[in-house]
């Protein structure tokens, strides 16, 4: 073994200090807030806070009674419908069905048409993922996340695809203002439900000549009694991929009992104010079998506020918020009282 | 207060090493550039995290499970991996340069040597070992007779050729056992021709060694002990509430499952009309078993891949500020303070045991000559005009030494009343100075006319020659026979006829001389317990009035020595040298016969006064040891130094002071007498922990043989405990150890003097062991190197010469008083940090993970996720990360003067206040109650409404988005309420963390981003459309005041109802305590204690007697090698 050690040269050149910086930074020593839950800030925001959830939870109360709601559970009432609809064998036999209401009073401006489901587990993890933007767009891709209906066993491809869609609700629902006993089919908007952005961006048909051709290849899904391209025969615009209640059947919900927008009122004439009061009937063509999951079917008539549909959650929630703070503020204040008589200096 | 710096200059050192034992070089860097990687990877994957996400990416790649695209774990994992691996490249590259040019710089010896030959005299060499056993005074080692003959011939040295067989390496360090064969002709080999790897080589030009034994084999490496992985008692809680949160993760995802089940078959089954069951599922339980592992993916954050990651880089910040710290930087030896072990910062504000060396860590090993006490005056101290004792400082003026040309420029005296005495011809004073010139066994140097070089045995003496020299007796030269004085400027040459040599026995030493003039007299000096024995009846007046200045200077934690002479009759002086030169020639029992010589000659002595050295402390060493004292930090002084000296340490430092009830030492020399002396000592202390009710003695009735946890006791007051190597060696014996742990833990100071490394380390493992505390072990020297290691916490004295502590410590700095701003400051910081982070960061967790949970509920336990599944990738990694980052980098509850004044507030750190498993419990209930909120808000809120417009917004895409707003919103407002430190970055990093999530929430929602990857962000227009609803912020709005309200009215009340120190701190509630470590200086001593410490060794006085250790030619020796002190030069070659 043969090794030389040498030392490094010392002296000469000097070497540089090894004192750190004096930076505020390195020394912890940058300026800084300290805020500290003092009694100054700790009531104010109490109270404050009580009296902002109090004002708002009133507020929406009382905005929410405005509000004009009326909903009907109509797969009870259509229980020969829903009898036909549990053998599926039935699929293509028609079944109509009526319910009636009486309005005591003129509900003015917009109203919103809804139909309810109850139970109907849209937002299940294997459901929501059963569905092919790609294709929605009208690009033509391989649909794998469509399971399980994707294409026909001969291979035929499903258009649309997935699970969300081939359940897609089908019951068609009329409004009949019943006036002097002839009826009057209550004007709707079938356009306008949906979000901009899934109208115009999200939904897109495959580009070909006619929409009938550019769907050429491809069946319809399994539950559905037309083609896709067929959904909407008398508005170009709403048919295909970009029909509205596709649209809004796809943009699932969150919960298992759920509303989606399915008509609005169109205000002319007789209607330009919203609904006169009176008799009514909603004739619905039943489709949509949900008895065989215990489901429930509803169909809604309802106006909007400011602070949007009649749910009396948030002004509750708000006003029992408003009271604890407010509350608390005082129970702090007293404690706070209590512990200044006997505040000594604690020595340690 | 005078001091005389006592220098030891480096002289050049030629070494040649011969390696052919083992290769001296030691392998450091783990990794090479090639092996990096799959090294690297190899032992990430064995940290069980990052295991456990391995495993998870593995679940997620199995189709029927996979509830979560694969980017959100790969993402984060390979982030994580990244970091983490960048992180162990840097620290592997820092730790291999370091150690290999600190070992280069070092000039101590590197392997044990066999010494072949020297420059001196009879090839002797002084070392000082104060790096081995921290005893400060010089030993000298000599060759054999046979091997210092080939001198510094370099061709004889190479064709030596002898052969050595000795032990087998082992960690005694006062042993050594070989024979070397030469020529056919066998030398027995001891210790005292072995130079150990640790020593320094004084006063010796050069010297060449064989070596023995080398690396991992020799004496100091060998009582090193292991170097073991340290972790944090964090560390320790984090892995068992990690296992916690697995068994819980694993309680929810069965309940899901079992959910699971229970859907499918109550309600699946029948919704198989429009959602059939997956492939290859074919009943409710088997969905149940696949959900659970698809729930395991899900819920997995509650143990987020970046937790360990965050909390290694929180710990590299805060060693980067140890690293940065002014108020931790030596500027004297340009040393900044250094945390080389970057992983255990926390740990500083928990310690409760400090174990501290005492050469070179609380002492300066610097000896001045402070006071005397001459003929019944005491001089030393400076009084003003009015009487009043005035404070020693820089500006005091300083005695003026220019009368004197041979006076040494560096010794610094006060009291100008002993010079006039001294100038005033003073018959008392003068023989008090002659006798410090004569009496000594210190050789002069004199390189140069009038420059006078003392090389001393032990400091002490050579403070007290410096001192003569200053007053005008100039010890100059001495012969075997004379000693050369300049008295006042006067050259006389004394004879010196014998020299009654100091051991521990006689714990004195005397010298004979004759004067010039004729007369014959007898110097003697000692402790003043053996030497007041021997006064003449004569001496009792001032017997007493020195006997008040020994308190006095004793009570100062002066080293204190009381001087004699006595004029012999020259008949019977010449009668017992005769005796004494039979004696020195005896045969048989030599050793007693000269003692009791000795004994027959000192006695009836003429007491003359004392002498006062100071041991000079480190600065700021009792303003330190007080400090840390009031933070209820135990202070153990481990020492292999006499027990004299370090109680003496102990007493000047404040550790000791007459305050105490009492000071037990153990110096039992049987196991017997080891146990009675701690159990009689423990009675004093604790009289009922010897009651059979005793929760402690009930507690070790009933156990088992496994050792168990000791809970703090509590003393009748305040008291010491002193113990000795020998008795310690018994007292960690097995029986005796939890006597010893129970009774020494009783004391508030523990003072083991004599012990060797390993014994240190013993003790330290001792208290590791019994008692639930984190311990700090604090040294310079080799001998401190096992208790570094052994201590949760190892702090290096960094910039003396030696380097072993510093590299095997885990933070280093130049001086002892460093410690409380690493511990009060820093320690503080980094445990307060570290805890407010570990609590944010599982309530965060808790908060996001379990609105998967209750989701569950709602959407038929089908694994569905509340948010995006970006924002779950995204979540821990950018949207919460930087904030609670930038609270741990940055927080300070109080600032770091406060702190200081303050020592209490490091009090609950001690007692783990801040985290444990309560305070996780609080905050996973915390989590569970803001998740409960951050669900059932936007549920109700949601549920069954529409927009203003009319339109939905009860669509799973907008409850997810405003789920996450809402979660996000307010776990960034809980950071704000536990950030009590807004710096700007605090600012920015809250503030940019919000803005990036609204920013890249709308990027991710845009049209383009949905028209290139359709698949990845399916979410579009989902941000437009529901954050401009009023009811969307109506309800996030709700969520964040019932998730912050309650916290803020909370901490309010506590705060008021059990403040905390740093609560009351903040409130003004403490008045802050001047520090009053002065006054307790000037108390006076109600009992009697001896000053007594002298680190003098045996032998010295026989080796000046036989000359052997003087220069034949004149004292300007010519050397060929001139260079400084700073400037070895050294030669290392191979043969």
């Amino acid at each position: 073994v043969n090794k030389q050690y040498s030392f490094p040269t010392q002296g000469g050149e000097t070497r540089p200090s090894r004192c750190p910086d004096n930076s505020a930074f390195k020394q912890q020593k940058l300026p800084a807030w300290k805020p500290q839950l003092t009694i100054a800030t700790v009531l104010p925001s109490f109270f404050l806070t009580g009296a902002f959830c109090l004002a708002v939870g009133v507020c929406l109360i009382l905005v929410s009674a405005c509000l004009f709601l009326s909903q009907i559970d109509y797969s009870d009432k259509c229980s020969d419908c829903s009898k036909l609809r549990e053998n599926s064998s039935n699929w293509n036999k028609e079944c109509y069905c009526s319910v009636n209401f009486t309005l005591k009073e003129d509900i003015l401006g917009d109203v919103f048409m809804y139909y309810g489901l109850q139970n109907f587990y849209q937002n299940h993890r294997r459901y929501v993922i059963s569905r092919s933007d790609a294709q929605l767009l009208g690009r033509n891709v391989n649909r794998s996340y469509c399971a399980p209906f994707t294409t026909y066993r001969n291979g035929t491809p499903m258009a649309p695809c997935g699970a969300i869609a081939n359940s897609m609700f089908n019951d068609t629902i009329d409004l009949f203002y019943n006036l002097n006993s002839s009826a009057i089919q209550v004007p709707v908007l079938k356009t306008g439900n949906s979000w901009w952005t899934d109208k115009n961006v999200k939904f897109r048909n495959p580009k070909s000549y006619n929409l009938s051709s550019a769907f050429a290849g491809t069946a319809r899904p399994p539950y559905w009694h037309k083609p896709v391209y067929l959904l909407d025969e008398e508005d170009e615009r709403n048919n295909g991929y970009v029909n509205e209640d596709l649209i809004i059947w796809m943009r699932v919900s969150a919960f298992a009992t759920f509303r989606n927008l399915y008509r609005r009122v169109k205000r002319i004439r007789q209607f330009a104010d919203g609904l006169p009061a009176g008799n009514y009937t909603f004739r619905i063509s039943y489709n949509f079998p949900v008895t065989k999951f215990k489901g429930r079917k509803h169909v809604i008539l309802s106006t909007v506020v400011w602070s949007g549909g009649s749910n009396p959650f948030l002004g509750i929630a708000y006003v029992v918020s408003g009271t604890a703070a407010t509350l608390t503020g005082f129970v702090i204040t007293a404690i706070h009282l209590k512990l200044r008589k006997k505040k000594t200096y604690f020595q340690k | 207060m005078g001091c005389a710096v006592i220098l030891f200059p480096v002289l050049p050192i030629l070494f040649i090493f011969l390696f052919f034992l083992q290769n001296n070089s030691i392998k450091t860097s783990k990794y090479n550039f090639f092996t990096f990687l799959p090294l690297n990877l190899f032992e990430q994957f064995q940290r069980i995290a990052n295991a456990y996400f391995l495993f998870l990416l593995i679940l997620q790649l199995i189709p029927q499970i996979s509830s979560l695209a694969w980017f959100t774990t790969v993402v984060p994992l390979v982030l994580v991996l990244a970091v983490s691996g960048v992180k162990d490249a840097i620290d592997d590259f820092v730790r291999s340069i370091l150690l290999t040019c600190t070992l280069d710089l070092s000039v101590c010896v590197q392997a044990d040597l066999l010494l072949l030959s020297s420059s001196e005299p009879h090839s002797l060499t002084y070392i000082e070992t104060a790096e081995l056993d921290g005893e400060t005074n010089l030993k000298v080692k000599q060759a054999l007779t046979v091997t210092a003959e080939l001198g510094e011939d370099l061709q004889k040295l190479t064709e030596f050729n002898g052969e050595v067989k000795c032990e087998a390496p082992n960690n005694k360090l006062d042993k050594f056992t070989g024979t070397l064969t030469l020529r056919g002709e066998k030398y027995a080999l001891d210790n005292e021709k072995m130079l150990l790897r640790g020593c320094t080589i004084r006063n010796t030009e050069w010297c060449f060694g064989l070596v023995i034994y080398a690396g991992p084999d020799t004496k100091l490496m060998q009582n090193s002990g292991k170097t073991t992985f340290k972790r944090t008692s964090i560390d320790r809680l984090m892995n068992v509430l990690v296992l916690v949160i697995f068994a819980f993760l694993a309680l929810m995802c069965l309940i899901l499952a079992i959910g699971n089940g229970i859907w499918e078959y109550d309600k699946g089954y029948y919704f198989q009309v429009y959602l059939p069951w997956a492939e290859g599922v074919n009943s409710a339980s088997y969905s149940g078993f696949l959900m659970f592992w698809s729930y395991v993916i899900i819920l997995n954050t509650v143990v987020p891949i970046s937790l360990y990651v965050s909390v290694e880089i929180i710990r590299l910040g805060n060693s980067f500020y140890i690293d940065w710290d002014r108020k931790m930087y030596y500027p004297l030896n340009d040393t900044p303070a250094q945390a080389r072990t970057t992983t255990l910062n926390e740990e500083l504000g928990q310690i409760k045991y400090i174990f501290s060396d005492k050469t070179g860590t609380l002492t300066q090993n610097i000896m001045c000559f402070n006071k005397c006490s001459i003929n019944g005056k005491s001089y030393g101290d400076v009084y003003d005009m009015s009487g009043q004792r005035i404070e020693i400082n820089e500006n005091t003026e300083k005695v003026d030494f220019s009368y004197n040309q041979l006076a040494d420029p560096k010794f610094a005296f006060y009291d100008h009343s002993l010079v006039e005495a001294v100038k005033l011809s003073d018959v008392p004073t003068h023989r008090f100075f002659r006798l410090l010139s004569l009496c000594h066994t210190v050789m002069p140097e004199e390189k140069k006319e009038g420059n006078l070089v003392y090389q001393a045995q032990s400091p002490d003496e050579g403070a007290l020659v410096t001192a003569a020299r200053n007053f005008g007796f100039v010890f100059r030269a001495r012969t075997p026979e004379t000693i050369t004085i300049v008295e006042m400027g006067e050259t006389k040459i004394y004879k010196l006829l014998a020299i009654l040599d100091f051991n521990n026995v006689r714990k004195r030493m005397s010298v004979i001389v004759r004067s010039p003039e004729g007369d014959l007299t007898l110097y003697c000096k000692g402790a003043d317990t053996i030497l007041y024995e021997l006064l003449h009846s004569s001496c009792d007046t001032l017997k007493e009035e020195t006997t008040e200045h020994l308190n006095e200077f004793a009570g100062e934690g002066l080293r204190t020595l009381v001087v004699a002479y006595k004029n012999l009759d020259e008949d019977y002086f010449q009668e017992w040298i005769r005796r004494h030169h039979e004696a020195s020639t005896a045969l048989e029992g030599r050793e007693d016969k000269l003692s009791e010589l000795y004994e027959e000659i000192e006695k009836d002595l003429m007491l003359l006064g004392a002498t006062a050295i100071e041991d000079k402390l480190q600065d700021g060493v009792p303003q330190t040891i007080e400090t840390l004292a009031k933070a209820n930090i135990k202070i153990w002084v481990l020492t292999g130094d006499k027990q004299e000296t370090a109680m003496n340490i102990g007493y000047s430092c404040n550790l000791l002071n007459d305050d105490m009830e009492d000071v037990f030492i153990i110096e039992g020399s049987t196991s017997d007498d080891v146990l009675n002396e701690l159990r009689n000592a423990r009675k004093k202390m604790k009289p009922d922990s010897f009651l059979d009710s005793d929760e402690i003695n009930i507690q070790f009735e009933k156990s088992s043989k496994k050792p168990k946890i000791i809970p703090d006791e509590q003393a009748n007051g305040v008291y010491g405990l002193v113990i000795t190597g020998h008795s310690l060696a018994y007292a960690l014996e097995g029986n005796l150890e939890l006597e010893l742990v129970r009774t020494a833990c009783l004391c508030k100071v523990v003072i083991c003097c004599r012990v060797t490394p390993l014994q240190k380390a013993q003790v330290v493992e001792l208290v590791k062991k019994y008692k639930k505390a984190v311990t700090l072990a604090i040294g310079d020297g080799a001998n401190d190197v096992s208790m570094i290691k052994t201590a949760h916490i190892g702090v290096g004295i960094s910039g003396q010469e030696g380097m072993q502590a510093v590299l095997s410590s885990d933070f280093s700095f130049a001086q002892f008083r460093y410690l409380q701003r690493l511990l009060l400051v820093h320690g503080r910081w980094s445990y307060i940090r570290m805890c407010k982070f570990l609590k944010y960061f599982f309530y965060k967790n808790f908060a996001f993970t379990l609105v998967h949970f209750w989701y569950g509920f709602f959407s038929g336990f089908s694994a569905q996720t509340v948010y995006d599944e970006w924002f779950i990738t995204l979540y821990n990694l950018v949207y919460t990360s930087l904030p609670v980052l930038g609270m741990s980098l940055f927080d300070q509850d109080v600032d770091d003067r406060w702190s200081m004044l303050f020592p209490q507030l490091y009090v609950p750190g001690q007692q783990n206040l801040y985290f444990n498993k309560t305070v996780f419990v609080k905050c996973m209930l915390q989590g569970i109650y803001s998740s409960l909120i951050l669900f059932f808000i936007p549920y109700g809120a949601m549920y069954n409404t529409m927009r203003s417009d009319g339109k939905a917004i009860a669509d799973y895409q907008s409850f997810a988005l405003m789920a996450q707003t809402c979660l996000l919103i307010v776990v960034s407002v809980q950071i704000g309420l536990d950030t009590s430190y807004w710096t700007v970055v605090n600012q920015f990093f809250i503030w940019g963390s919000l803005s990036v999530y609204f920013a890249i929430t709308f990027t991710m929602y845009s049209d383009g981003m949905y028209l290139i990857f359709t698949a990845s962000f399916p979410f579009i227009g989902t941000a437009r459309n529901t954050l401009s609803q009023p009811n969307v912020w109506l309800a996030i709005f709700l969520s964040i005041t019932l998730c912050v309200l309650p916290v803020v009215g909370f901490r309010f009340l506590k705060a008021q109802l059990k403040p905390t120190p740093s609560d009351k701190v903040r409130r003004y509630l403490i008045k802050p305590e001047i520090l009053c470590s002065r006054t307790r200086r000037l108390r006076r001593t109600s009992t009697r204690r001896s000053g007594y410490a002298f680190s003098h060794q045996h032998g010295f006085g026989a080796l000046i007697m036989s000359g052997r250790n003087m220069r034949p030619k004149s004292p300007f020796l010519a050397t060929s090698i001139k260079s400084g002190p700073e400037k070895p030069v050294s030669w290392f070659g191979l043969i």
